[in-house]
């Protein structure tokens, strides 16, 4: 209680289920602690095969932050700062990869870029094959990443409101110049914790990548299949690199926590 | 309040089923019902419920219970003291496992072989007939090696002075199937029964090479069981006339 205004006290019986949540979401973290071999750690996490999702991970990850922000950053700006008939129902749909289960995300990418999917004859056209590749990866992660970038601007853009943006305006900016001199710098903070949660979420994608893009090291292992794939035949270093895992959430989540100001 | 009550009785009731199942293991529950207990392999799923419906059928008043995991699994389950009458095996090497463990009630016995064959989509648009049409130009589909469907992938290569190069190395045959049918993959490497169970998605093509690493199955009672004659039973059932035809006729072959 740092603030110095008077607070409205909380009843005192719900510090009880407070405290099992949190022991519920902190429980399995020491549980896995517990079973880290500290002796072999540093050598379980940095195998060829460990470096190799890593990277892997890492890079694919940026990608796809970067593909949510080119494309969710206008996304969030059509759905809150304009009105159109549907826009309620465009709005839920948007969201829909948030809500579902991963697996079902990546059959449904398969049947839309796979080689038998919607778009499979005009990429084989192309000369582009998406299924077992890196960019079947990338698109994997972008297509559950970006409703969590869509949704914290969006939220943000709503919350800042449109004075600054219509004083500008009517101070003779054009929409472009109010956009990038008004509405972004405002919205920034925003932008910055959902790109990082859409890092973070990219970052643990495993069902849609597994269902679409496969599992082959360097080129579609990312780390949490290779984790997937440990568990059964190296438990250690499974949960070696679990922890390394939940080390780079623990980072990101410090980046993306509401109320910082980047 | 009823609605909330629902959800948590959902998540409530595989507990109560997995609790259920230790309490009547092996035992008369009073009802004049004797259970048993049979720890199988995943990949015998469809061949023991029919087993297990026979063995029902020709005795009165037992009801055989079936649990089907990886057979690494099933081992350390028993050996961490679940209760189990009969243990069938996906490979010789996990019934050694539980010959080292002093936790089998009489000698393995072979019952079942399975050999890999590959797996195209319907219509074979890859045009694959040998072994050596997959080291081409086209989607090859493998388990990972420390699966075991990949480890025999991989001696049947180096048996055949092969060598693979892979789109995906799969966890596991479902998932390498899922990709064949699907038609990503252009072929895969499964087992003879998977391709028989998958029915019509996809299509088998058999390989001489295959002959060079067969797959064993063994079974044998669990040391201690409560029901150790009625095990004994189930397990001469199984290589038995009525047990090996249900597996003949899923593909398996005859040890």
């Amino acid at each position: 209680m740092t603030t110095q205004q008077r607070q409205v006290g909380v009843p005192a019986w719900i510090y009880l289920p407070a405290l099992l949540g949190a022991v519920l979401v902190l429980l399995p973290l020491a549980g896995m602690l517990s079973r880290v071999d500290w002796s072999r750690f540093v050598d379980l996490v940095t195998t060829e095969s460990a470096r190799t999702a890593l990277g892997l991970s890492l890079r694919t990850s940026a990608v796809s932050t970067a593909l949510c922000v080119l494309l969710g950053v206008p996304m969030a700006v059509v759905l809150a700062r304009t009105s159109f008939p549907g826009q309620g129902v465009l709005r839920s749909l948007v969201l829909l990869p948030m809500v579902l289960p991963p697996v079902v995300g990546g059959i449904a990418l398969l049947y839309t870029f796979g080689r038998k999917g919607l778009l499979g004859a005009e990429l084989d056209a192309l000369g582009v094959q998406v299924a077992f590749s890196t960019i079947a990866v990338v698109l994997a992660q972008t297509f559950v990443s970006l409703p969590f970038l869509v949704v914290s601007l969006e939220g943000a853009l709503r919350s800042a409101g449109q004075r600054y943006e219509v004083v500008a305006a009517s101070l003779g900016a054009s929409p472009t110049t109010v956009f990038r001199r008004v509405t972004l710098p405002l919205v920034l903070p925003g932008l910055v914790s959902g790109a990082t949660l859409a890092f973070a979420r990219s970052l643990g994608e495993f069902g849609a990548t597994i269902t679409f893009a496969g599992s082959l090291e360097g080129t579609t292992r990312t780390l949490p299949l290779y984790i997937y794939q440990l568990r059964v035949t190296d438990p250690d270093a499974a949960v070696a690199m679990s922890l390394l895992l939940v080390v780079v959430a623990v980072v990101v989540i410090g980046f993306a926590r509401p109320g910082r100001t980047g | 309040m009823k609605r909330a009550l629902l959800p948590a009785l959902a998540l409530l009731l595989p507990l109560t089923a997995c609790g259920g199942d230790d309490e009547s293991t092996a035992s008369d529950d009073g009802s004049g019902i004797t259970t048993l207990t049979v720890y199988a392999a995943a990949s015998l799923t469809a061949t023991f419920e029919q087993i297990a419906e026979d063995f029902e059928a020709e005795h009165d008043g037992v009801e055989v219970e079936l649990s089907f995991g990886g057979s690494s699994d099933l081992v350390t389950q028993i050996t961490e003291g679940a209760e189990a009458d009969v243990f069938a095996s996906a490979a010789t090497k996990n019934m050694d496992d539980l010959v080292a463990a002093d936790l089998t009630g009489a000698e393995p016995q072979d019952f079942a072989t399975n050999v890999l064959e590959i797996a195209v989509p319907p219509g074979n648009p890859a045009g694959v007939k040998s072994l050596q049409d997959l080291t081409g130009d086209l989607n090859l589909v493998l388990c990972a090696p420390e699966v075991p469907c990949g480890a025999a992938a991989q001696k049947v290569a180096e048996a055949a002075g092969v060598t693979f190069s892979p789109v995906s190395e799969e966890q596991a045959v479902t998932d390498v199937l899922a990709k064949v049918a699907s038609g990503e993959a252009d072929a895969g490497l499964v087992y003879v029964t998977d391709v028989a169970a998958a029915g019509d998605d996809v299509e088998g093509i058999e390989f001489p090479e295959s002959a060079d690493v067969v797959n064993t199955y063994p079974i044998a009672p669990v040391a201690d069981s409560d029901e150790a004659d009625l095990a004994q039973e189930f397990v001469d059932f199984v290589l038995g006339a009525t047990g090996q035809s249900v597996l003949q006729d899923a593909g398996f072959g005859q040890p």
